[in-house]
């Protein structure tokens, strides 16, 4: 992938269908009704393809003046470093403000715990709604989408979280026309989900159609891996391979980014995005089933994770 | 894993043309809303095998004969626990002529607010009725919320047709009494289906049990009918603005926003607040710059001259509304906290928000066709009342009845920001 998002504003490599379209014109709707109602916003950026969508929907959305959101990248310690690269080559290109909040840090100060699993993914958690607090964020926008698991089907696009960042659904408000209400009570934040109507083929199709360039391991590659129930993990410091678990060379590419240490690659010949998005229309799988060990753990593990504070 | 086995000239050809739909299902307690709904996800090939195994594991678990495709839908641990549904969910699946955004509201607790939520951004609301019990009281409250907010397609899905063996006399009886009751409402483009969600029948495909139905399945008129994109660009031109774009270096000033109604083009003249105008220079889009624009367009508006406008400005045609600080409304109420006659409060329309106070409740309306309550001191969740509302500042409002989504908002409580109450200006239903 060559094409760059360097001209946000005008050049696109395919018209959008109708639906695309609607789904943009919506998301940058939403994303200046943030610029309009709150004071200081931090955009959640990970690297992975959704972060970059919303990141550059927001740049569509307020073209030709800067973003006015930080960009703030809660760091697990375990991530691809193709990924970081991704994220610090995108700043500079663009002259995004980013702020990383770096779970390590919250570990060698003794405020968090490695797990035995060594997943650092639920860790993320806590060093995120400090760091709103600190910074005063009053909205922080976010990538998550309904289709992507059953507890975000429930989520607003404004979603209120007290101080310690809990989602509690039955408090959630209801959504009506296109009137997004941002009150809050001080102290309170709002997380700002501006694609929550996307899907992973919707995602796919504005990629392919807009020229957004994304990491490179979201494209087949050859890779060391080992396989773990059924998911090829990358072998490292938190715990793999065990036992009877044999480091292998496969050709894989992700379908999700996240924490190295829990996210899984799938065998893949798909290097352009068109055959990607022909891989996902004949998978079997949906994207979290084929990817994450996380949301294994149980039947609820999202909804569980996101009352705590997690998006 | 190998690729290039689709037709990819003609996959990416149909997506091209792919228009979206947005509805919602409402139904009473027990008519198998759940099981319509995972069956619509499942026959239109929206579930994958990961979830399917969930189901398939969790339905042998509580002994279910076959394959429960409720557990496709019912999101929260609360939620499955209990055998309930808490909220509105959202679902999304796809054919090769449209996608769909689907509102799944629930139908037993609050189901005004609910309704009310899910109907707002629908083009079509589907009911749910059981074919044992008929069309029932809350049937009635449902098409009530659909007339309120001028839904123009209504699907009536009469389930569980096969638990009265497929009787084509019962589904005629159900079909005279339902279309009755829409036509006294105002509703027009009903249709009514026979199905079983349980069965598969008249969902997506069409059984072989009901040889009497010779009517589209519910997903053939998902997939047909008339998306109302037309309707709001016949409209004059509605601009609310949301944030203004400014960059120094190239002295840019744009307003940014979403075209409510109406089309507009460069060199359009445009209608301000206090009586001034001013011509459209530039019209710039994630498209670049374009000629013109129309409803539901978020774009940014450069124009001729240098005036100072603010987020809540509004730029009108030249059939511009006036800006009043008293109205009518027809209001929905949200939460459990009570609102009473006179109580300060915000209101929330378009980019707007200002303070405000409901000043007469005139009467919370009975949707169940007794008597209204005139009068009231206030009105409470799930109400719908017609009151009168003052501003503190203008607000340019605009009928409900005749411009759709333009003329709704919210009022807010004042200190915690909560959302109170849906607004329509008008009085609606009566």
């Amino acid at each position: 992938m060559t094409l760059s998002i360097d001209t946000p504003d005008t050049t696109n490599t395919r018209e959008l269908s109708p639906h695309l379209k609607d789904l943009e014109n919506e998301s940058i709707h939403i994303l200046r009704e943030v610029a309009g109602q709150f004071d200081k916003v931090g955009l959640l950026f990970s690297g992975g393809k959704d972060s970059v969508v919303v990141y550059e929907l927001a740049r569509r959305a307020f073209a030709p003046a800067t973003v006015p959101f930080e960009l703030l990248h809660v760091d697990t310690g375990h991530n691809f470093p193709e990924v970081l690269k991704f994220r610090d080559d995108l700043v500079e290109r663009t002259g995004a403000r980013l702020r990383v909040a770096k779970v390590q840090d919250w570990i060698d100060r003794g405020d968090l715990t490695e797990r035995p699993d060594g997943t650092r993914n639920p860790l993320q958690t806590v060093p995120l709604v400090e760091t709103i607090n600190e910074q005063g964020y009053d909205a922080v926008l976010g990538g998550a989408r309904r289709d992507e698991e059953r507890a975000r089907a429930k989520e607003r696009v404004f979603s209120v979280r007290d101080s310690f960042g809990g989602w509690d659904p039955r408090r959630q408000r209801p959504e009506l026309w296109s009137l997004y209400n941002g009150g809050h009570l001080p102290g309170e934040n709002i997380r700002v989900f501006p694609i929550s109507n996307w899907t992973e083929a919707d995602i796919w199709e504005y990629i392919g159609a807009r020229g957004i360039e994304l990491p490179p391991i979201y494209f087949a590659h050859d890779r060391e891996v080992f396989e773990r129930d059924g998911m090829w993990l990358t072998p490292g410091e938190w715990g793999g391979p065990g036992k009877g678990e044999e480091i292998v060379t496969r050709h894989v590419r992700y379908r999700t980014v996240g924490d190295m240490s829990c996210t899984g690659a799938v065998l893949s010949d798909a290097t352009t995005i068109d055959q990607v998005i022909e891989e996902i229309a004949s998978s079997t799988l949906t994207e979290r089933g084929a990817t994450r060990a996380d949301d294994r753990l149980s039947e609820s593990a999202m909804e569980d994770r996101k009352k705590e504070g997690y998006f | 894993m190998t690729t290039a086995t689709l037709p990819t000239d003609s996959a990416t050809e149909k997506l091209a043309q792919r228009e979206t739909l947005r509805l919602c299902t409402a139904g009473s307690v027990d008519d198998g809303k759940s099981t319509f709904v995972g069956r619509l996800l499942h026959d239109t090939k929206s579930v994958l095998a990961d979830q399917l195994a969930s189901v398939e594991r969790t339905s042998a678990d509580r002994g279910f004969d076959g394959l429960d495709l409720s557990l496709l839908v019912d999101g929260l641990r609360a939620e499955r626990e209990q055998g309930i549904t808490i909220d509105v969910a959202y679902r999304y699946f796809a054919t090769d002529k449209r996608t769909f955004i689907l509102a799944d509201t629930p139908g037993h607790v609050q189901y005004t607010r609910n309704t009310v939520t899910g109907v707002s951004t629908s083009q079509v609301v589907v009911l749910l009725i059981d074919a044992r019990h008929g069309v029932v009281e809350q049937t009635r409250r449902h098409l009530t919320v659909a007339a309120l907010l001028g839904v123009r397609s209504v699907i009536l899905a009469v389930n569980k047709i096969d638990l009265v063996d497929y009787d084509e006399a019962v589904f005629r009886g159900i079909e005279s009494e339902f279309t009755a009751l829409a036509d006294g409402l105002g509703v027009t483009g009903v249709n009514v289906v026979p199905i079983s969600a349980l069965r598969g029948d008249n969902v997506v495909d069409r059984g072989e049990n009901t040889p009497w139905y010779d009517g589209p399945t519910v997903l053939e008129i998902l997939e047909s009918v008339e998306v109302q994109r037309g309707r709001a660009h016949e409209l004059g031109f509605r601009f609310p603005i949301q944030y203004v774009i400014r960059e120094h270096a190239t002295d840019y000033r744009g307003y940014a926003g979403r075209i409510d109604a109406g089309e507009i083009a460069v060199g359009d003249t445009v209608h301000l607040p206090e009586g001034r105008t001013t011509t459209v220079t530039h019209i710039d889009s994630s498209d670049g710059g374009l000629g013109s624009a129309g409803a539901g367009e978020s774009v940014v508006l450069r124009l001729a001259d240098d005036i100072d406008l603010i987020r809540g400005d509004l730029i009108a045609g030249e059939d511009r509304p006036e800006a009043v600080r008293s109205f009518e409304a027809t209001v929905v109420g949200l939460t459990d906290k009570a609102l009473k006659t006179g109580k300060a409060l915000k209101v929330r329309y378009g980019t707007q928000l200002v303070r405000g106070r409901v000043t007469a409740v005139e009467r919370i309306l009975d949707i169940d066709g007794a008597a209204d309550v005139e009068d009231p001191e206030g009105f409470g969740l799930n109400d719908i009342a017609h009151v009168r509302i003052d501003v503190a500042s203008e607000l340019n409002v605009e009928p409900y009845a005749a411009r759709g989504a333009v003329g709704s908002f919210l009022l807010v409580d004042q200190s915690d920001g909560d959302t109170l109450a849906a607004g329509l200006v008008g009085h609606r239903l009566r």
